[in-house]
């Protein structure tokens, strides 16, 4: 399980910085999305991967560690606010510039 | 447990979500619910400056949940200093928007208020993920508030902040995931013990991590190499707001004071002193950066957006020395910096408001309005900022040259931080002779006057001259900071032992 939770997080942080790294806007929040996916992912690993735990101390012998499952869930809200105002941005920033380059002019 | 430490957090919070109503409200209510909160966080944070003074570090367990379990407020002599810093600047940003800034688009009150509220917490709290939190939060005020009042070009600059902002965030999630992985915790406090305590093979990773954190901070502060998107934002940000955003630097300043003097400060055993081997040759750059920067600015905001940069490069200079005597001449620049930066934006305003289209562009330009009494004022900023006597920057620039130990150091700083104060100098000179003197005879019709803007201006500049007047307090002041933040062993004992899972 580790190997491919490894990989899935690898393809995704290497695809999300490849898009942020074009031109236009559209795939450069595409990359933020992904890489925030990545991230999300990789602070959820960070309480051990363990499957069939209880996130409740005393039930069983073994638990997960619910802190890491937590911080996951405000860095999800956290992103999909910040996602929701880059995308209103970039399509204000098409409305005013009339273009989607990310320096607000086509490269000459 | 003293509830004040959390109204600096509580109370722009409240007032800002009343604020959102803002549609329902006049603007009279509005402006004068928001200069009544900033007022109060100003009075309440000059209460815990009192407080901090006396020495103890004060801890707050909100929901009365302990440490290392719940989320503690943490107020020593650093974090009250610079929520009075932030208190006294915003209180003169808003009064100098309540003149027909904020008028301008929608919302601005409730936006300064979150902003305020994002601020003061990273100031005051004492978990790793909390600062992520509040980081977000006066990020996404912020990001609003550069857009306020829309324009071509602050969606421009607007784009480049988010993005680079939002990709910070996530290097922060990831090295705060790090941390918590292997110290399994994220109050700094104790993971300054557990940092201490780690095997050589964790200690590698905490210092991977621990670098990583150095960059996001260092997006935030705008050093060498990631400065690129402060000059841009900050000349096209409205006046109160550039203002405001003088502070903003200063938060990635003290979290790098934080997190690399407590968790990986003297006592983290094979990384100890993590960042200062990088701090040091980057502070030197972004110095000249900036200042070359400033000389080749095409208007002043630009200028001074610059200069804000330069000022990031001492202030990182002091910390990299990282003696009491470096790090308490940082403290007293980063005050002179911040609030003399701050003054200075609202002057160039000021000026660009009687130039009619040019505005702020270095370019020949219509008579202004009242030259004398703006000319006054944009030469005592001048001096201040260049470091020259009797203003407060003088003094900053002389205890960090002073800091710096014969030798090597020396023979570094000493011509970098002169060489930057001598070409901020020409480049201010130069500004200042095309806005000021080579005008032309007659003054713009549609020049704007106001006096109550004016009157903010020279308040919040009034402060390079109150800094040197009441140095001899202040400079007591930091020098205890800088006293408190190298004792280690009161922040380590925070959180009992007996309570570490």
């Amino acid at each position: 399980m580790e190997a491919l939770f490894a990989a899935t997080l690898g393809i995704l942080t290497a695809s999300g910085v490849y898009l942020l790294l074009r031109a236009r806007t559209f795939p450069v929040v595409m990359g933020l999305i992904l890489l925030s996916y990545a991230v999300n992912l990789f602070l959820f690993a960070m309480g051990r991967l363990k499957t069939g735990m209880p996130a409740v101390i005393g039930r069983s012998a073994e638990y997960a560690d619910p802190l890491p499952q937590a911080l996951v869930l405000t860095a999800i809200v956290i992103g999909f606010a910040m996602t929701a105002f880059i995308l209103v941005l970039a399509l204000r920033g098409l409305g005013e510039l009339k273009t989607d380059h990310v320096d607000g002019k086509e490269p000459r | 447990m003293n509830h004040a430490l959390i109204l600096p957090v509580l109370l722009p919070m409240f007032v800002g979500s009343v604020l959102l109503f803002a549609p329902r409200l006049s603007l009279t209510l509005q402006r004068s619910l928001g200069l009544l909160s900033t007022l109060l966080v100003l009075l309440i944070g000059t209460y815990l400056l009192g407080l901090a003074d006396q020495g103890a570090l004060h801890s707050y367990a909100v929901g009365n949940w302990q440490a290392p379990f719940g989320i503690v407020l943490l107020l020593d002599r650093l974090s009250a200093l610079l929520l009075v810093v932030t208190a006294v600047l915003a209180l003169f940003a808003l009064i100098y928007a309540v003149r027909g800034d904020d008028a301008r688009g929608k919302n601005f009150h409730s936006l300064f208020q979150f902003q305020l509220m994002g601020i003061n917490g990273a100031f005051l709290t004492g978990d790793l993920f909390n600062l992520f939190v509040f980081f977000e939060i006066l990020l996404i005020a912020s990001y609003a508030l550069l857009l306020h009042g829309g324009g071509a070009e602050r969606v421009r600059a607007g784009i480049h902040y988010v993005v680079l902002n939002l990709l910070g965030s996530s290097l922060f999630l990831l090295a705060v995931g790090v941390m918590y992985g292997i110290t399994g915790t994220l109050n700094m406090a104790d993971m300054a013990v557990k940092v201490a305590a780690a095997s050589a093979d964790d200690a590698a990773l905490l210092g991977a991590a621990g670098l990583l954190l150095l960059v996001v901070f260092g997006l935030k502060a705008a050093f060498v190499p990631l400065y690129f998107w402060l000059p841009r934002a900050y000349a096209s940000a409205s006046a109160p707001v550039a203002a405001l955003f003088a502070i903003m630097t200063k938060v990635g300043l003290y979290s790098i004071m934080r997190v690399y003097i407590l968790i990986y400060g003297e006592q983290a055993s094979s990384i100890a002193n993590l960042a200062a081997d990088w701090l040091w040759p980057l502070a030197l750059l972004t110095i000249l950066c900036g200042v070359v920067g400033a000389l080749a600015a095409a208007s002043i905001q630009g200028l001074l957006a610059y200069l804000v940069v330069a000022s990031v490069g001492s202030l990182l200079a002091g910390v990299a020395l990282g003696t009491q005597q470096a790090l308490s001449a940082a403290l007293f620049y980063l005050i002179h910096s911040t609030w003399v930066a701050g003054a200075m934006f609202l002057v160039a305003d000021l000026i660009s408001r009687q130039r009619g289209d040019k505005a702020g562009n270095l370019v020949q330009g219509p008579m202004l309005l009242q030259p004398l009494l703006l000319s006054a004022l944009f030469f005592i900023g001048a001096i201040a900022l260049a470091g020259l006597p009797p203003f407060s920057g003088f003094f900053g620039k002389l205890l960090l040259l002073r800091a710096a130990a014969p030798g090597i150091e020396a023979l570094l700083l000493w011509p970098v931080l002169l060489l930057g104060g001598l070409l901020t100098l020409v480049a201010l000179s130069r500004a200042g002779s095309t806005l000021l003197w080579r005008t032309g005879r007659d003054v713009l019709g549609r020049a704007e006057r106001d006096d109550g803007r004016t009157l903010a201006a020279v308040g919040l500049l009034s402060s390079a001259v109150l800094l040197v007047l009441f140095a001899a307090p202040v400079l007591a002041y930091v020098q205890a900071t800088a006293a408190q933040l190298l004792d280690l062993a009161p922040y380590m004992q925070l959180v009992p032992a007996g309570e570490r899972p």
